[in-house]
C-alpha cells in the first residue's frame, strides 16, 4: 500500500487518501461476483434451469426449445438490464456526492427519479404505444426538469444549499412531481399501469431496450471516469478546485448531464428504484477511499452486483408474484438514510 | 419580550390588527364558502340555491346541496383548519419553519394502514372502519419517527426530525407499493384516489367523525398557545421560565398528531396545508400563538377550500392540488429559512 497519493494530485501537492490495491481487488472481486450471480440470476425464477442448459442456450442455440428461448429473450435481457441500470444509479449517485459534497445525493431523494416518472405518466396517457427512443428521452427531459428545480432553488439561497436543505427541497419536489404524476394517472386511468412500471422491475424487459439504452449508459459511465480527476478536486471544496485550474462551472455542467442521462435512461427501463446511488457510493468510498477516479468504477460494479442480487432476492422472495425491487432496495436503502442521518455531524 | 408583557403600546396595535385579519379571514371564509356551493359539475345558479337553502327547492336541488356539496364544504374547512393547526403546533415545537405533518411522514402511515385495511377487508364494508384505522396508523409513525430522532441528553433536533420523517416516509412507501400492487382494480382506484387527497367520498357520517377532534383539540391547543410562545423562545430560557417542558411538549405534540390523524382519516393525504397555513397566517398576526393559531386555523380552512373548489371543476383530487400549490411554496421558504 505504497502510493497513498496519486500522481496527479502530488504534482498539485495535496494529498488524497485513497487505497488504489484495494480498489483493484474490489473491481476484479466486484466483477467476478457480478458473472457468478448474473449467472444464478439466469437460471433461478419461477422455473429453474440448469447451468449446462444456460451454456448450450448461449453457444449452441436451438430455437425449439423453450428452456432455451427464456434464456435468450427472458432471463438474460433481465440480467443485462440490472447490471446496467445499477451502475448508472451508483454512478449517478456518486458523482453528485463528489461534486455537491453532500452525502445525502442520491437520484431518488433528489426528485430526479420523480422527473423521470412524470414525463413517463406524460407519454403513458398522451401518446400510447410510443417508442422506447422517444420516451427514454422524454424521461432525460423529466429529470432535467427536476434538477433544475432542485438546484434553481439552491440558488437563490444564500450560501448555497446545505445538504439537509438539499433533501427537503428534492421531498418538495418529488412531492409536486408525484403529485401531478397522480392527477395524470387518475384523469387518463393509467394508475395501475404506471405503478407496476415505477415499483422497479425487469419483468418486462427486452431485447430493443438494452440495445437502445446500453450505448448511453455506457457511454456516460465512460465519461464519468473521465471526469473523476476533477470531481475529486470538487470534492476537496470549490476554492481548491478553481485554484488547481479548474473549470468548475463546465465540470458541473458536464457532470449533471451525465447524471441526468444515467438516471433517466434507467428509470425509464426499471422504474424508480431509489438509494442505490446513496449506498453504493458510501460503500465504495469507505472501501477505497476518496479518489473519484477509484470511487466511481467501484461504485458502477457494487451497484450492478446490488440489482442484480437483489432481482435474484426479489424473485426467491415470492417466485410467482414478483416483489417489486424498489421496495426491496428500500428496505436497505432506508436504514442506511436514516444511519447517515443519525451521525448528524455539524455540516450536514 | 413582548409577547410576555401584554400591556405595551405595540402589543394593543397588534391585537387591533390580529382582531382585524381574523375578521377579513372570517368574511374571506364565508364569501369563498357561497361561491363554493355553487360550482362543481352539477351547477345550482344562486337563485336555486337561495331558494334551496330556504326550503323551496326541488328533491333533486336539496340532494345535491344538503347531501353532496355541503358536506364536502364543511368537511374541507375543518380539515384545513386541523392540518393547519396541526403545522402550526409542530413549527412551534421544533422551532422549524419547515415542519409539517405531511413532510414528517405521518400521512404515509396513515396511509399503509389504509391499504392494509382494504386489502383484508370488502371496499363496501371498511369505509367506516378507515379513519379509526388511519388515526392509529398516524399516531404508531408519529411514536416510530419520535423516537428515532430522540437522543438522550439531546431531546429532539430538529434537523434529524426532518430526515426521520422522511426515510420513514419512504420505507413506508415502499411497503405501500408492494400492497397496492396486490390490489384488485377498483381497491386500486379507491386506494389511488384516497392518498392523493380526494374529498370525493364525503357525506355527513365523515363529517361527524371528524367534527368531535377539531371541537376538542383545537380549543385545547388555543390554550395552550402561551406554552407554545414559551417553547419558541428556546430550550434554556424555556427552562429558565419554569415550564415542565418536556411534558408540555407531549402533549402539545399528542395533539398535532390528533389533528392530522383524523384529518387524513377523513380526507386522505393531504400534504403542505400544515407548512403553508401557518406561514400566511404568522406574516399577517406575528409570531404570537394567542393569535396565530386561530389565524392559521381560518388560512388552513380558506386555502383548502379554495383548492377543493378547484378540484371539483376539474375533477382531480384536492391534495394535488394543494401539493401543486404547497410545493413551490416550500421551495420559496426553504430558500428564505436558516
Amino acid at each position: 500500500m505504497e502510493a497513498h497519493s496519486s500522481p496527479h494530485a502530488r504534482k498539485a501537492d495535496i494529498r488524497i487518501h485513497s487505497r488504489p490495491a484495494a480498489a483493484m481487488l474490489i473491481l476484479i472481486g466486484g466483477i467476478l461476483a457480478l458473472i457468478v450471480s448474473a449467472a444464478v440470476s439466469i437460471c433461478v425464477g419461477a422455473a429453474d434451469i440448469s447451468l449446462s442448459t444456460v451454456w448450450d442456450a448461449l453457444f449452441h442455440f436451438n430455437g425449439e426449445l423453450t428452456s432455451h428461448q427464456v434464456i435468450r429473450e427472458l432471463r438474460i435481457p433481465r440480467v443485462l438490464a440490472g447490471a446496467l441500470t445499477g451502475a448508472a444509479f451508483a454512478a449517478s449517485g456518486a458523482i453528485m456526492q463528489g461534486m455537491t459534497r453532500n452525502p445525502l445525493a442520491d437520484s431518488g431523494l433528489l426528485g430526479i427519479n420523480a422527473g423521470a416518472g412524470v414525463m413517463l405518466a406524460i407519454c403513458f396517457a398522451f401518446f400510447p404505444g410510443m417508442s422506447f427512443v422517444s420516451l427514454m428521452l422524454f424521461s432525460f427531459v423529466g429529470a432535467a426538469a427536476a434538477v433544475i428545480l432542485v438546484f434553481g432553488t439552491g440558488a437563490f439561497v444564500r450560501g448555497g444549499l446545505t445538504p439537509v436543505r438539499l433533501v427537503l427541497a428534492g421531498a418538495a419536489v418529488s412531492a409536486l412531481l408525484i403529485a401531478i404524476s397522480d392527477a395524470i394517472a387518475i384523469r387518463y386511468n393509467i394508475g395501475r399501469d404506471l405503478a407496476f412500471f415505477m415499483a422497479g422491475g425487469m419483468q418486462a424487459v427486452d431485447w430493443a431496450q438494452i440495445r437502445i439504452m446500453s450505448p448511453w449508459v455506457i457511454g456516460c459511465l465512460i465519461g464519468a471516469v473521465l471526469l473523476s480527476r476533477s470531481i475529486t478536486l470538487l470534492s476537496l471544496g470549490e476554492d481548491i478546485a478553481v485554484g488547481l485550474g479548474q473549470r468548475t462551472g463546465l465540470i458541473k455542467t458536464i457532470g449533471m448531464l451525465l447524471v441526468l442521462i444515467l438516471a433517466g435512461a434507467s428509470v425509464s427501463v426499471v422504474g424508480a428504484v431509489g438509494f442505490v446511488g446513496l449506498i453504493i457510493p458510501h460503500v465504495a468510498r469507505y472501501l477505497v477511499g476518496v479518489d473519484y477516479r477509484w470511487i466511481i468504477p467501484c461504485s458502477a460494479v457494487l451497484g450492478s452486483l446490488l440489482i442484480v442480487v437483489s432481482d435474484i432476492g426479489a424473485r426467491l422472495f415470492n417466485p410467482y408474484s414478483e416483489t417489486p425491487l424498489g421496495a426491496l432496495i428500500a428496505l436497505i436503502g432506508v436504514p442506511f438514510f436514516l444511519y447517515l442521518a443519525m451521525r448528524e455531524r455539524r455540516e450536514l | 419580550m413582548a409577547s410576555l408583557h401584554p400591556v405595551t403600546p405595540a402589543e394593543a396595535a397588534r391585537k387591533r390588527r390580529a382582531y382585524k385579519v381574523i375578521a377579513v379571514l372570517g368574511a374571506l371564509i364565508a364569501a369563498v364558502f357561497i361561491i363554493s356551493m355553487n360550482t362543481g359539475t352539477l351547477r345550482l345558479s344562486p337563485s336555486e340555491m337561495l331558494h334551496t337553502i330556504i326550503g323551496s327547492g326541488t328533491d333533486k336541488q336539496e340532494l345535491i346541496l344538503y347531501q353532496f356539496r355541503l358536506p364536502r364544504i364543511v368537511m374541507s374547512v375543518l380539515i384545513g383548519a386541523g392540518f393547519a393547526v396541526s403545522g402550526c403546533i409542530l413549527q412551534g415545537v421544533t422551532r422549524n419553519a419547515l415542519a409539517d405533518p405531511g413532510i414528517l411522514g405521518i400521512n404515509a402511515g396513515a396511509g399503509l394502514i389504509v391499504i392494509l385495511y382494504i386489502s383484508v377487508m370488502p371496499l363496501d364494508k371498511s369505509i367506516f372502519m378507515l379513519p379509526f384505522m388511519s388515526l392509529v396508523g398516524a399516531g404508531a409513525t408519529a411514536a416510530l419517527i419520535y423516537a428515532l430522532s430522540y437522543r438522550r441528553h439531546h431531546g429532539i433536533s430538529t434537523i434529524r426530525l426532518l430526515l426521520v420523517g422522511i426515510a420513514v416516509a419512504a420505507g413506508i412507501s415502499a411497503a405501500m407499493i408492494v400492497l397496492t400492487l396486490k390490489l384488485n382494480p377498483d381497491q386500486f382506484k379507491f386506494v389511488q384516489t384516497w392518498l392523493a387527497g380526494s374529498l370525493l367520498g364525503t357525506d355527513w357520517r365523515f363529517v361527524s367523525a371528524l367534527l368531535p377532534w377539531i371541537a376538542v383539540l383545537l380549543p385545547f391547543v388555543f390554550v395552550k398557545s402561551r406554552v407554545l410562545d414559551i417553547l419558541n423562545l428556546g430550550d434554556h430560557t424555556a427552562a429558565g421560565l419554569g415550564a415542565a417542558l418536556n411534558r408540555e411538549r407531549l402533549y402539545l405534540y399528542g395533539a398535532a398528531i390528533g389533528l392530522a390523524g383524523s384529518c387524513v382519516a377523513v380526507g386522505g393525504g393531504i400534504a403542505f396545508v400544515g407548512l403553508i397555513g401557518p406561514h400566511l397566517a404568522r406574516r399577517l398576526v406575528g409570531p404570537n400563538h394567542a393569535y396565530l393559531l386561530p389565524a392559521s386555523a381560518m388560512t388552513g380552512a380558506l386555502l383548502l377550500i379554495v383548492s377543493d373548489s378547484l378540484a371539483r371543476m376539474y375533477d382531480i383530487p384536492t391534495g394535488i392540488i394543494v401539493a401543486i400549490i404547497g410545493a413551490p411554496y416550500f421551495l420559496y421558504l426553504l430558500t428564505r429559512t436558516k
